[in-house]
């Protein structure tokens, strides 16, 4: 009754194909059939957002997402944030901040966080809360997030 | 020196890897190993009668079960008891897997190993356990009554009873102390159960080639996980290695040792002869790993028309849930630590520490002292309104004051040693975190209240860490201590320390932390310890190095090492840099040698004319090589401490509440780094108010953990944190060259005593158990 | 945590999804979102043998805006529908639904069918008056009124071997206005209680018809007509809802809530509904 599926995922701008069982959850697909161990597991409830990647560019949780039913999508996970140039504003802001302590729950907030300021260039603290409202974080208590959010804005702007 | 690297700000040099997805954390390692799990008793406390597992063993990928039989003695005997103390006289810890009786939802009573997680799973779900259900021992008082017991042989359910006494220089008890006293109050003071709840869960993952064997652990010890896997294994230590990849946060919970999980997975791996790993879910992170903080506390004070605390008497009943493989440290040091910056007049503490069938209790980021903070400002509080008079006022009166230290408490600390503070300025503390706050222009206003909480927390215990220095031929430092990681920065810090006390850019330094491989011995990261221990330990390794790179150095170039000084990686004369020798060269004419490997080594070499040929290449008491070793061993911890007050706004209707302000003045000594400091500072506070307002482990009658899960226990997000205000005061401490104290757990303490102290500000009502939910505000209102 | 193991099917149109399903009966259960359905499955507390995935079932992916309301297909997201702004009360209680990151892979109608006591779409869906699509393979579908629909927790009138492919939210008479408060422990977290309120006023601006849906108190949304007793709201909520305690919160706490929450509620559509009557006015 598992038959086992091939999929096509486009990871990080390259086309990645696995043999996966219907219920392989995507974070599971992403980190132990395609060896991206960037994206981290913290409930599998859907409730911290560690698992947290980008679905066609919209943060969505991997963990409750079956690897199947995004066959053929386009995924980015934290390893394919960073461009040729190093790494994104967004990532830059956080070291530069001290937005990450431990950094198991960094690559879900890179990943909305990136989202978050496509949707909104120039949030503003309210709406910052609001839009990593989804990812826990028991290191940092989040104020440095939230400056790193800004910060990330800036530099942004200023590439832009 | 020509950069001052300690005290700088300096960016993290762990965050690159940890931003791009390139950490390795524990469930990154091992991609082909065979993944463990455990079947876990659904009852607080049944019988096993009979364990069924041929429905498992259809399972595709299954490689093996294993139940206690299967088990060497060992490792299936109960797993150590990892702090003995002469009060605690019915410590009882688990087996790895149960043998007859379950005592917890959680604990573990068959393993599975399968060719990945899911089928894991599978397995587990298909093998029958018979238990015979017992009933269950639920909640403190139940458990204080003993009219069930949750270990057979521990009558009344108490493992351990400690009176701790301090007369007044009057040479008073406190209980005379307090019946002479003008005034008296007397009250309870209950907190519940949270807990670390790291979001990487705990995991283990085991090599064995046959001869070495390697474990990989979530740990924040492992150096003591290798000692007890070698022993449990039968292993020769040497042939043991244990690693502490990145790890994503501890908080207290990973200091626990050598988990059920850490002997298993090792254990099976050797006799499977393949790879094993078990990464630990959430589920089974809230039932089978530790929990803190549930206790009840009676208090009885004496106190002057000024506020002063003449006598405290206070009892503590300490639920311990089903095991005690920590010892009694908690309600040690919440007796100890109960006591703050005051001088109390004469002071008695009792704690019970008693069995229940829920998960065991082990130290949570403040160990103890958050409790023990509560009481003692809760208590300060009380005097202060019962005074009519402003608490920070009642505070003021009983702080120790600058000229006091060090100051002798009278009392033994978790460390075995007398508690005596280090050093502080608690006045000048006070004065500040009133000044940040607007303490004495705050407008009080309904459903608008101010509160404070002070604090002082031994820190830096002992007993030893140590720190290794190479400087190699490349002119690259390479650092390692054995104590492990968990987010603190130590790869940054210890770099600082290395760089500063070296002379080098700090681009040539690396730091390698939580690896036996590098560093055999150390205790672990606890206790608000690692700068201070190996912090000192790494600049006293430094030194050495330095000492030799000088004396090498100085032969070469002909002059007297004390006029020689390093600057940017460069041995040179003070005051001449023109004449100079990089620390590179300097390790390589430390190592005669008679093999070149490149161009610069054959400078080493024999017939290269550096070695005066009446004496021997290596002299006597030198060795090859610009290493050193260090350890610091302090004579007693350090006393960090700080205070914070904090505005929160309640609902009228909803009784919701709502923090608008939270200010936190701070003391650790010297600052290593300050943006990292703050960060602690930052993530405890969040932690604190977690405690204070949202997160509780609720029981049931039937022990059944009832919201064991992220939808229920109520971790705050960034909606629920405000932004804290921070000020430092630095008083050195005395007893370390470095004159640092602890910073890690320095935020999470007085967050649950500075919360209360606001919400009774705002309402009027007695605010005396935490955590405090809206619908625990409306019922007070009710009541009152 | 993983899901147990199930037979994934992934139908590409309506009529593939409706036999599949039929064939799969009790044994199936639909994917939509999954932001439900798969922590269940994680928890090992739902192990259904069959997964019927109906993410490529574009036809469902619709938001269709008309005289009479919104109709949502079974495959729009929160977010989707939210960004379309149809519907006043739709978009109010789509900002309490978790938080953005779900909101962007959640369905509106997969809220609907998993009938959460706690969740603001039944609530939206109860206080309108409006009505869940149901489809089967070989037989018309049937539409069911929210009344009727929601069942008890976490139970609907869905039947086995069923598809919800749409519900439809009426669309609001003229000067009426609408509001949604509601408390939670955390932002974002399933409400202690909640009220969504719907005020229709007359040609004299005063208020015709004021109508209640609360969430948290009771086994499905609790719906209250106050006609145009509008000002009894809070009692009128606390004489009839029975919430349960729980960990978070006591019942007496849950009923006080609810009573505010009401009044709060009724109060905030009352101003729209007056804003709203002038805009209408002026127009």
């Amino acid at each position: 009754m598992t038959a086992e599926h091939e999929i096509t995922l486009v990871v990080n701008g390259a086309a990645r194909r696995a043999r996966v069982p219907g219920r392989r959850l995507l974070s599971d697909c992403l980190r132990h059939d395609l060896g991206l161990t960037g994206t981290h597991v913290g409930c599998e409830h859907g409730v911290c957002g560690c698992c947290t990647v980008l679905l066609d560019g919209e943060p969505v949780r991997s963990c409750l997402t079956l690897a199947v039913t995004v066959d053929g999508r386009e995924i980015t996970t934290v390893e394919g944030l960073a461009g040729p140039g190093g790494l994104s504003p967004v990532q830059r802001a956080f070291a530069e901040c001290h937005a990450l302590q431990c950094g198991f729950c960094t690559p879900g907030f890179l990943c909305t966080v990136t989202a978050l300021l496509r949707e909104r260039p120039a949030p503003t603290d309210e709406e910052i809360r609001e839009g990593i409202s989804g990812n826990l974080c028991r290191c940092t208590g989040y104020q440095n997030i939230v400056k790193a959010v800004h910060r990330a804005a800036e530099l942004l702007a200023e590439e832009s | 020196m020509s950069t001052r690297l300690f005290g700088e700000a300096v960016p993290r040099r762990e965050d690159p890897r940890l931003l791009t997805g390139q950490g390795r954390y524990l469930d990154d390692l091992g991609p082909g190993a065979l993944a463990a799990a455990f079947v876990r008793s659904p009852h607080a406390h049944a019988r096993i009668r009979d364990i069924d597992v041929s429905a498992a063993l259809d399972v595709e990928g299954l490689v093996a079960v294993y139940t206690w039989e299967d088990l060497p003695e060992r490792v299936g005997r109960p797993l150590p008891l990892l702090i003995p103390h002469p009060a605690l006289t019915h410590g009882r810890t688990a087996r790895p897997l149960a043998r007859d009786v379950v005592r917890h939802v959680g604990e573990p009573v068959v393993m599975v190993v399968a060719a990945d997680r899911y089928l894991a799973e599978d397995a587990c779900a298909l093998i029958e356990v018979d238990y015979e259900v017992l009933e269950p021992v639920a909640g403190l008082e139940e458990a204080a009554r003993g009219a069930r017991l949750v270990h057979d042989d521990v009558p009344g359910n108490v493992g351990a009873h400690l009176v701790q006494e301090v007369p007044s220089a009057a040479g008073r008890s406190a209980g005379e102390a307090i019946d002479a006293a003008p005034h008296t109050l007397s009250f309870r003071l209950d907190i519940e159960r949270s807990a670390s709840m790291p979001l990487e869960g705990r995991g283990v993952y085991a090599r064995w080639d046959g001869a070495d064997l390697r474990v990989y652990s979530s740990t924040q010890t492992s150096t003591s996980v290798r000692m007890a896997v070698a022993a449990a294994l039968e292993l020769p230590l040497p042939r043991v290695e244990v690693i502490a990849p990145d790890v994503g946060g501890g908080f207290g919970v990973k200091i626990v040792h050598p988990w059920p999980e850490e002997l298993l997975v090792p254990w099976a791996a050797m006799l499977l002869g393949r790879e094993v790993k078990w990464a630990e879910d959430r589920r089974e992170h809230f039932v089978a790993a530790a929990h803190e903080r549930g206790q009840v506390h009676r208090v009885r004070v004496g106190f002057d028309d000024d506020g002063r605390v003449l006598g405290l008497d206070v009892s503590i009943l300490h639920d311990h849930g089903a095991y005690t493989p920590y010892g009694i440290i908690v309600p040690i040091v919440t007796s100890t630590q109960l006591l703050g910056p005051y001088k109390i007049g004469a002071y008695r503490v009792e704690f019970t520490a008693v069995y229940t069938n829920t998960v065991q209790v082990t130290p949570y980021r403040g160990a103890g002292r958050p409790q023990g903070v509560f009481c003692m400002e809760r208590t300060m509080d009380k005097i202060a309104r019962h005074l009519g008079k402003d608490r920070t006022e009642v505070r003021a009166a009983n702080l120790i004051q600058p000229d006091e230290f060090p100051y002798d408490q009278g009392m033994t600390f978790q460390d075995g040693r007398p508690l005596v503070y280090d050093s502080g300025d608690y006045p000048e503390m006070l004065r500040l975190v009133k000044e940040l706050i607007g303490w004495d222009s705050f407008e009080r206003a309904p459903g608008r209240g101010i509160g404070i909480g002070c604090y002082v927390e031994g820190t830096g215990v002992g007993p030893y860490e140590g720190g290794h220095v190479q400087i190699t031929s490349d002119g690259r430092v390479h650092v390692s201590t054995g104590l492990t990681s968990q987010g603190q920065g130590h790869e940054t810090v210890f770099a600082q320390i290395a760089a500063t006390e070296l002379g080098v850019p700090i681009e040539r330094v690396s730091v390698v932390t939580g690896d036996t491989r590098r560093f055999g011995y150390a205790v672990g990261t606890f206790a608000s310890r690692a700068a201070v221990m190996s912090g000192n330990a790494i600049a006293l390794a430094c030194a050495e190095v330095r000492r030799k790179a000088l004396r090498v150095a100085a032969a070469a170039l002909e002059a007297d090492p004390a006029d020689l000084t390093v600057t940017d990686g460069l041995v040179h004369v003070v005051g001449a840099p023109s004449a100079s020798i990089p620390l590179g060269t300097v390790a390589v004419l430390a190592n005669p040698l008679r093999y070149a490997f490149d161009e610069e080594t054959a400078r080493a070499t024999q017939f290269a004319g550096v070695a005066a040929p009446d004496r021997p290449p290596v002299a006597p008491g030198e060795e090859p090589g610009l290493e050193g070793r260090g350890y610091y061993s302090p004579i007693r911890s350090t006393f960090a401490a700080g205070m914070h007050a904090a505005v929160v706004e309640t609902d009228p209707e909803t009784a919701e509440i709502k923090i608008v302000r939270y200010a936190v003045v701070h003391d650790c000594g010297r600052l290593i780094n300050p943006m990292i400091v703050e960060g602690q500072i930052h993530g405890g506070v969040a932690q604190g108010i977690g405690g204070a307002l949202y997160e509780r482990m609720a029981y049931d009658a039937d022990g059944q953990l009832l919201n064991a899960s992220f939808m229920d226990f109520l971790m705050p997000y960034a909606t629920e944190i405000p932004a804290v205000e921070t000020g430092h005061l630095e008083t050195p401490s005395p007893l370390n060259p470095l004159g640092i104290k602890g910073a890690g757990e320095a935020g999470v303490i007085p967050v649950s005593a500075v919360i209360a102290s606001a919400v009774e500000d705002a309402e009027g009502v007695n605010i005396d158990r935490m955590p405090l939910s809206p619908s625990d505000l409306f019922h007070l209102r009710e009541g009152a | 945590m993983k899901p147990p193991p199930f037979s994934h099917h992934a139908p590409r149109d309506l009529g593939e999804a409706l036999e599949v399903l039929a064939g799969a009966g009790p044994r199936g259960k639909v994917l939509a979102g999954g932001q439900s359905l798969i922590p269940m499955l994680n928890m090992r507390l739902a192990a259904p043998e069959h997964v019927i995935d109906i993410n490529r079932l574009e036809e469902l992916d619709t938001v269709e805006a008309g005289p009479d309301g919104v109709t949502v297909g079974a495959l729009a997201r929160h977010a989707r529908v939210a960004r379309a702004g149809v519907h006043p009360l739709l978009g109010q209680a789509l900002r309490l639904v978790a938080h953005p990151v779900i909101r962007n892979r959640g369905t509106v109608v997969g809220s609907l069918v998993h009938a959460d006591p706690a969740a603001e779409l039944p609530a939206a869906l109860a206080v309108l008056g409006g009505s869940v699509r149901l489809a089967r393979a070989g037989a018309a579908p049937r539409d069911v009124a929210a009344a009727e629909f929601f069942t008890g927790p976490m139970e609907s009138a869905l039947r086995p071997g069923e598809l919800a492919v749409s519900a439809r939210f009426p669309a609001l008479p003229p000067r009426t206005g609408t509001a949604f408060t509601e408390v939670s422990r955390r932002h974002g977290d399933y409400a202690l209680a909640g009220v969504c309120a719907v005020v229709t006023l007359d040609d004299d601006l005063r208020v015709a018809s004021a109508r209640l849906a609360c969430i948290g108190v009771g086994p499905v949304p609790l719906v209250v007509d106050l006609g145009a007793d509008w000002k009894r709201a809070a009692d009128a909520v606390r004489e009839r809802a029975e919430p349960d305690g729980d960990v978070h919160a006591t019942a007496a706490y849950r009923l006080h809530l609810a009573g505010v929450l009401a009044r709060r509620a009724v109060e905030q559509a009352v101003e729209r509904a007056i804003g709203r009557a002038a805009r209408e006015a002026a127009a």
